[in-house]
């Protein structure tokens, strides 16, 4: 996953003096050509999905520690064997899309850097503790589940690199999205601890799931600028109003009650309302106020600080044998 | 010997080869997310998920060969460290990248010479399922070679983590290439090889390496003993506890 709609901004102002150039880009993007590294695109385009991509490649990072926080723990082989491989997978798909946001001239090393400092965002959902194995199958269902509505459009993005990376990805995702169901489903059927255990992480993770499509359309401004780029192709809220429509027939499967009252099926619409999102605790939680913002981050940082020694010596070793190999 | 007994024999050898591939992959677990570089976390997770898929073929097989209707799971999860008989190597800390690499190096140096052994077992099951592991740790052996190598030979820091992660670690290798009775059992059936025989290729495979690493092979040859026989260290209690945890807090639930 994971994007979260916050990155469109962007000032327009650089490409006016090029409208040629401008019309050109405009036409294919239109055309539904796909836009190259090589190929010439406005600023603030470039500046908008090297946010994007990173924003995206971070939460398949930071995303791991969660479900991470798991491994270990799993109830049986089975289930430890079908998250190391999602943990993985999700390592692969930050891998490609650092890939993905390099190839418009940015290195891995300056996006994690930004990370690291709190510059860059990720996805709010991270910063959510997994407190029961449950929340293993929440996180698969819900948050993979809204991952795939939000990316799966980013299939026909635009931009050439990241439209394909985003491809293989969703695959992905919607195995992790069907693994998750199926733990949630072995929970609802279990005993009554296992069924209390479900509900209570349905409850912590529905609403930061609903917040996971980011601001509501009124207040993210710069969405009509990501569509014409054709980065994005659906708004905020229609993304969310998607999500709910097939995961409260989903919770009803399972037996379990989406945590809020004022969720009804509405005949004419057929579609879902639901009940108004805190945004206020959105605002918090993407300012660094959340249950986990600090651990998530401090444990990245770790993870840097203690391997710089180990990719120290990786270069100083490939340096040694470039040497060795010309004096030879 | 009677069949009761070869049974008995053959579910413990399996179960300890079961043993230190799920000890081994639950360590490698502890590190996903956590590792020096996005592709070593990718790297390791990967080792762990081949452990693991090694530790669930054996244990399903020593529950059909003990035909007490036990479980990979009931194997895994519901046994106390008395009943592991992994080797005290592959129970030891993750510690820094140096001693996880010092441990799965110093382990598969020998691990992928009992499963090219094994995979001409008479026991047609146990051949299979070292045939498929083999190529898994082949694969992993490079890449821990590799990083003894570089990290030996890359700067002063690395060479003198790497060399302390030897050290320390070196007591625990003398109990894989030891045989006790139960090795013996399986040496004198055609089932696994003498674990004495692989001594010298193991020594000669480390040796090697760590001269291409600039580091030396320690000096001290005492060695300790006692995993195959359930005598853990310390270190065991924990990783169980961890493992188990849900298991024995939740019993008789499916998951
Ligand atoms: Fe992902
Ligand atoms: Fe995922």
């Amino acid at each position: 996953m994971y994007t979260q709609g916050l990155d469109q901004r962007g000032d327009g102002k650089a490409a006016a003096d090029r409208p040629e150039l401008l019309a050109r880009f405009q036409e294919k993007v239109d055309a539904e050509e796909k836009i190259e590294p090589k190929d010439w695109m406005p600023a603030e385009y470039r500046k908008t999905l090297v946010r994007q991509i990173s924003q995206h490649a971070h939460s398949e990072i930071v995303g791991m520690l969660p479900e991470g926080n798991w491994i270990t723990r799993a109830p049986t082989l089975k289930r430890k064997a079908i998250l190391l491989a999602k943990v993985q997978d999700e390592a692969g798909h930050g891998l490609y899309l650092y890939s993905a946001a390099e190839t418009l001239g940015v290195s891995r090393d300056e996006l994690v850097e930004q990370l690291l400092t709190g510059k860059a965002k990720y996805s709010s959902i991270f910063n959510y503790p997994t407190l029961t194995w449950a929340d293993i199958g929440a996180i698969g269902w819900l948050v993979d589940g809204a991952a795939i509505m939000n990316q799966i459009p980013l299939c026909r993005c635009s931009y050439g690199p990241y439209a394909r990376a985003m491809v293989r990805i969703c695959k992905e995702e919607s195995f992790h999205q069907r693994q998750g169901y199926e733990i949630m489903l072995m929970l609802s059927r279990g005993t009554d601890a296992q069924k209390d255990m479900a509900q209570d992480a349905l409850n912590r993770w529905w609403w930061p799931s609903l917040m996971m499509f980011g601001p509501g359309d009124a207040d993210s401004k710069h969405t009509a600028q990501s569509m014409a780029w054709k980065i994005k192709r659906f708004t905020n809220d229609e993304l969310r109003q998607k999500f709910v429509d097939v995961t409260v027939p989903q919770a009803e499967f399972l037996g379990l009650k989406v945590p809020d009252p004022d969720l009804r099926w509405n005949e004419e619409t057929g579609h879902y309302e639901f009940g108004e999102i805190d945004w206020e605790e959105f605002y918090q939680v993407l300012k660094g106020n959340g249950p986990c913002n600090r651990e998530r981050l401090e444990a990245r940082q770790k993870a840097h600080d203690e391997g710089a020694w180990v990719r120290e010596a990786a270069a100083a070793y490939a340096d040694k044998q470039a040497r060795r190999r010309a004096a030879a | 010997m009677t069949e009761a007994t070869n049974n008995e024999q053959l579910f413990e050898y399996v179960v300890r080869i079961a043993d230190n591939a799920l000890v081994t992959g639950q360590r490698l677990g502890e590190w996903v997310g956590h590792g020096p570089e996005l592709e070593e976390d990718l790297a390791l997770a990967n080792f762990a998920l081949d452990y693991i898929g090694q530790a669930r073929a054996l244990y399903t097989y020593a529950g059909e060969i003990e035909g007490a209707g036990r479980s990979e799971d009931d194997l895994a999860f519901l046994r106390d460290s008395h009943e592991f008989r992994n080797v005290l190597l592959v129970e030891q800390p993750n510690g820094d990248f140096a001693q996880t690499i010092a441990r799965q190096f110093l382990f598969e140096a020998y691990y992928l010479r009992l499963l090219d052994a094994l995979a001409s077992s008479n026991d047609e099951r146990l051949a299979a399922i070292a045939a498929r592991a083999v190529k898994e740790i082949r694969y992993h052996l490079r890449h821990t070679r590799q990083w003894v190598i570089r990290l030996g030979d890359g700067t002063g820091e690395s060479q003198r983590r790497m060399q302390d992660a030897i050290d320390r670690l070196w007591q625990y290798t003398g109990e894989m290439c030891t045989a006790d009775d139960i090795d013996s059992w399986a040496a004198e059936s055609g089932i696994g090889p003498v674990p004495e025989s692989l001594r010298d290729d193991w020594n000669a495979f480390v040796d090697d390496a760590l001269s291409e690493a600039t580091l030396a092979r320690p000096g001290n040859e005492w060695m300790a003993s006692g995993g195959k026989e359930g005598r853990h260290t310390e270190h065991h209690g924990y990783l169980l506890a961890e493992m188990q945890f849900l298991q024995r807090a939740y019993p008789n639930s499916t998951w």
